[in-house]
């Protein structure tokens, strides 16, 4: 029966003169969204509208679901789409619309119609008017609401006539590509393919940085991070993940540093190396899955002096998530069975028994200063040697 | 250089196999049933294996049965000997180091209400027929135990066993899985007093996704799968024809000139061996020597406190082992059967199998200990937590 959707978006109707560019990049990613799925569909913007049409015949669920992976789309309302043959025709059709969505239950409606084509013969309180007639006169268990109904039917006279009542959520937001790039970084567990999402939910493009140890960590434990990024990208949009291979600093850290301090160490040479990823790919800013208090290199004073190597802002978007919260995002988007996967993750196999949970940047600085010989040639190599994945 | 090391979990496959299976693939394509003649060229390749399996086992052509695997024979013979005998009695005996296609029908019939026992192994991996002896019973109906055990290659009494299990009583089926000995051994179900014996094709350079079960004549056995009757509805289904050519091409091939093969690998294993023991820190698990099978070496290395670190830091070399035994160690509980055969606790999670085939070169035994020796210390150096 539904043969295309009306796209309703939020928050781009806020923003004036740049509007079109932001509507633009809406109609690119539902495009995208929509090319991974049989069917041939185009999408046109009318009138401060989005509309996807289908050619031919398509699978509803599974339009739907793409459709919901859109950052950027508010609501879903899938249409019923038919040529104007006269009103009676219309209703005829609104009436079998209105039995196949709502299967006889008792509702509450109202009529809004809305006339984009002028020259139709009734105008829209005429429609509104005969158009509840008819249907409480077919179908009897419903009853009319104007200030809160159960359901409103929507009948828009364009060249053709929509006819639509639901509203499906989208997953909010901003449409990717709107708002520059952000470099994640990624792990194989559970925050950070959540924060991933919830930047690239407001319209940033995502690119990635993955720490691996071989032998340490596995090709399976690099394949699960490839596996997560890909599904961060049903949302962001291609990502373009770099595999840095960090052994040797670790190991040279693990030497040279206390060992109560090697995560906390380690997690600076980790923002540095993905701070020089973000700037050589014109990243704006780096996006890291903590969550303060978390673990012990997560705690305000190891925030802080991780964070004191970035120039660039580092993004936190769980950073007031309890555990559970972020548990239940991964959920929502899919993430979270592969994240659970039981296998090695760089930043836990050096851990010490007791890790210092309140450094001292100087403490951290002067521990540092026992690396340089070695370091900065070591970081280079891990950067030239690094390997891009594309993935889309 | 590239060491392949696992070859208990799998092996290369026979050029001469890969080109049959081809062969028959896009040629032979036939249905074996089908009464054209198409049909019949394919049902050909079918007898010819089974001729040359019932020359290998020396046994009739009828008493073979082709499968997708040894999992599968596994089951087929435990469960349907098991479901046979039911009404004679409900106790069936295996022990505790087989391999889970075993364990697992053991759990299953337990669930329907069989009684099953576990037996324990000596220290050298090895069921001693004593303990078999005092657990056999009036109603004991299934005994099931492996030919060669496959994380530390012990070899178990067959011969033996099957002589003290028919003494018990003639009607206790005894089934073996040989998948790990087949093609390392003469192996003769009825010198043995076998009744049921598990094969895979994928361990001897044939290809995966088949296997075959000896069933001797008058066994009591009911199918587990259902369908359209073909191999006397025992095993119904239309018969994998390229894999069952192939393993059986790869079965020709791994018995001809056995013994010398069988000699070269033993002396690879004893070189192997001494080697290995002569690096600090490490245990031979198990028998060595002729005592145990000639193509597995499980080895625990002390100060190493996950071996699949050791495995990962091999593998950059393009060396490819095990950790444990390669069908438990996806997951991350510790192994049973070394858990049986007393190795020390601390040690269990330090354990690598290394096991050869005839492809396996002395060049490469080499190439692996050199790493080995300059990768131990490093990793043991830097420990994960």
């Amino acid at each position: 029966m539904y043969k295309a959707f009306l796209i309703k978006y939020g928050e781009i109707g806020t923003k004036g003169n740049n509007r079109y560019l932001f509507e633009d990049a809406l109609c690119r990613q539902i495009r995208r969204a929509m090319k991974k799925i049989g069917g041939q569909f185009t999408v046109s913007k009318e009138q401060g509208r989005i509309y996807v049409d289908s050619e031919g015949e398509f699978g509803y669920d599974e339009a739907v679901a793409a459709l919901r992976t859109v950052f950027g789309i508010l609501w879903i309302c899938p249409m019923m789409q038919i040529d104007d043959n006269g009103f009676d025709d219309l209703a005829e059709n609104t009436v079998r619309y209105v039995r196949e969505v709502y299967k006889g239950e008792p509702k509450t409606f109202k009529v809004r119609a809305r006339r984009a084509r002028k020259n139709y013969p009734l105008d829209s309180m005429q429609i509104n008017m005969s158009m509840g007639e008819r249907l409480l006169e077919a179908c009897p268990e419903l009853k009319v609401d104007v200030h809160k109904p159960d359901f409103e039917l929507n009948i828009e006279i364009r060249n053709k006539i929509n006819i639509y009542s639901e509203f499906i959520p989208g997953p909010g937001g901003m449409p990717v590509g709107t708002n520059g790039k952000a470099t994640l970084l990624l792990s194989g567990g559970i925050d950070s393919p959540v924060a991933g999402y919830m930047i690239a939910k407001r319209g940033v493009i995502i690119d990635a940085v993955y720490f691996h140890a071989p032998p340490y960590t596995s090709e399976r434990a690099k394949q699960k991070v490839v596996d997560l990024a890909k599904l961060v990208s049903v949302y962001s949009g291609p990502i373009r993940l770099h595999v840095v291979n960090f052994t040797d600093i670790q190991m040279y850290i693990y030497d040279q540093c206390p060992h109560d301090e090697l995560t906390i160490i380690m997690r600076r040479y980790m923002m540095r190396i993905a701070e020089h990823f973000a700037k050589a790919e014109e990243s704006l800013g780096l996006i890291t899955g903590e969550s303060i208090g978390q673990v012990a290199s997560q705690t305000m004073h190891s925030l802080a002096v991780t964070n004191e190597v970035c120039t660039l802002p580092v993004m936190r978007p769980l950073i007031g998530f309890d555990k559970q919260e972020i548990i239940d995002i991964s959920e929502k988007i899919g993430t979270f069975e592969t994240s659970i996967l039981p296998f090695e993750d760089c930043c836990t196999i050096f851990v010490a028994k007791h890790p210092v949970t309140k450094p001292n940047l100087k403490a951290i600085k002067r521990s540092e200063l026992k690396l340089r010989e070695r370091i900065d040639e070591m970081v280079k190599t891990a950067i030239d040697t690094a390997e891009d994945i594309w993935i889309d | 250089m590239e060491a392949y090391l696992d070859n208990s979990a799998t092996t290369k496959v026979s050029e001469n196999a890969a080109r049959l299976v081809y062969d028959i693939m896009t040629g032979d394509y036939g249905n074996p049933s089908s009464m054209h003649k198409k049909g019949f060229d394919a049902e050909k390749h079918i007898r010819n294996a089974r001729e040359t399996f019932a020359g290998i086992l020396k046994c009739t052509e009828r008493e073979i049965f082709f499968t997708s695997g040894g999992t599968e024979s596994d089951n087929m013979a435990i469960i349907g000997a098991a479901m046979a005998a039911k009404r004679r009695g409900k106790h069936i005996i295996t022990t505790k180091i087989e391999h889970p296609a075993v364990l697992e029908s053991f759990e299953y019939l337990a669930g329907q209400g069989f009684e099953a026992t576990y037996l324990p192994v000596n220290g050298a991996g090895q069921l001693e027929p004593e303990t078999l002896k005092a657990a056999m019973r009036e109603d004991t109906v299934l005994v099931s135990v492996m030919y060669v055990n496959n994380e530390i290659g012990s070899l178990q009494p067959i011969a033996e066993l099957g002589r003290m299990i028919k003494e018990a009583g003639r009607d206790i089926v005894f089934h073996v899985d040989a998948v790990q000995a087949f093609g390392k051994y003469r192996i003769c179900p009825y010198k043995e007093n076998i009744d049921l014996l598990s094969v895979s094709s994928h361990k001897i350079h044939g290809p995966k996704g088949v296997g075959a079960l000896f069933v001797k004549d008058k066994t009591r056995i009911l199918p587990v799968s259902f369908g359209g009757g073909q191999q006397k509805g025992l095993r119904p289904g239309t018969e994998n024809v390229p894999g069952i050519a192939g393993m059986a091409l790869a079965a020709r091939e791994i018995y001809e000139d056995l013994d010398a093969k069988t000699e070269r690998m033993y002396g690879l294993k004893d070189y192997f061996t001494e080697e290995i023991l002569k690096l600090d820190g490490t245990v031979v698990n198990g028998l060595t020597g002729r005592q145990s099978a000639p193509h597995v070496v499980s080895v625990s290395f002390d100060g190493i406190t996950k071996s699949e670190v050791l495995l990962h830091a091999l593998e950059g070399r393009g060396i490819y082992v095990s950790s444990g035994s390669a069908c438990s160690s996806n997951k991350p509980a510790l192994s049973e059967t070394l858990k049986a055969i007393g190795v020390k606790r601390e040690l269990l999670g330090s354990t690598l199998r290394f096991s050869f085939s005839d492809y396996t070169t002395m060049e490469e035994l080499e190439y692996t200990l050199g790493a080995l020796k300059e990768l131990l210390p490093v990793l043991r150096k830097y420990k994960p937590k």
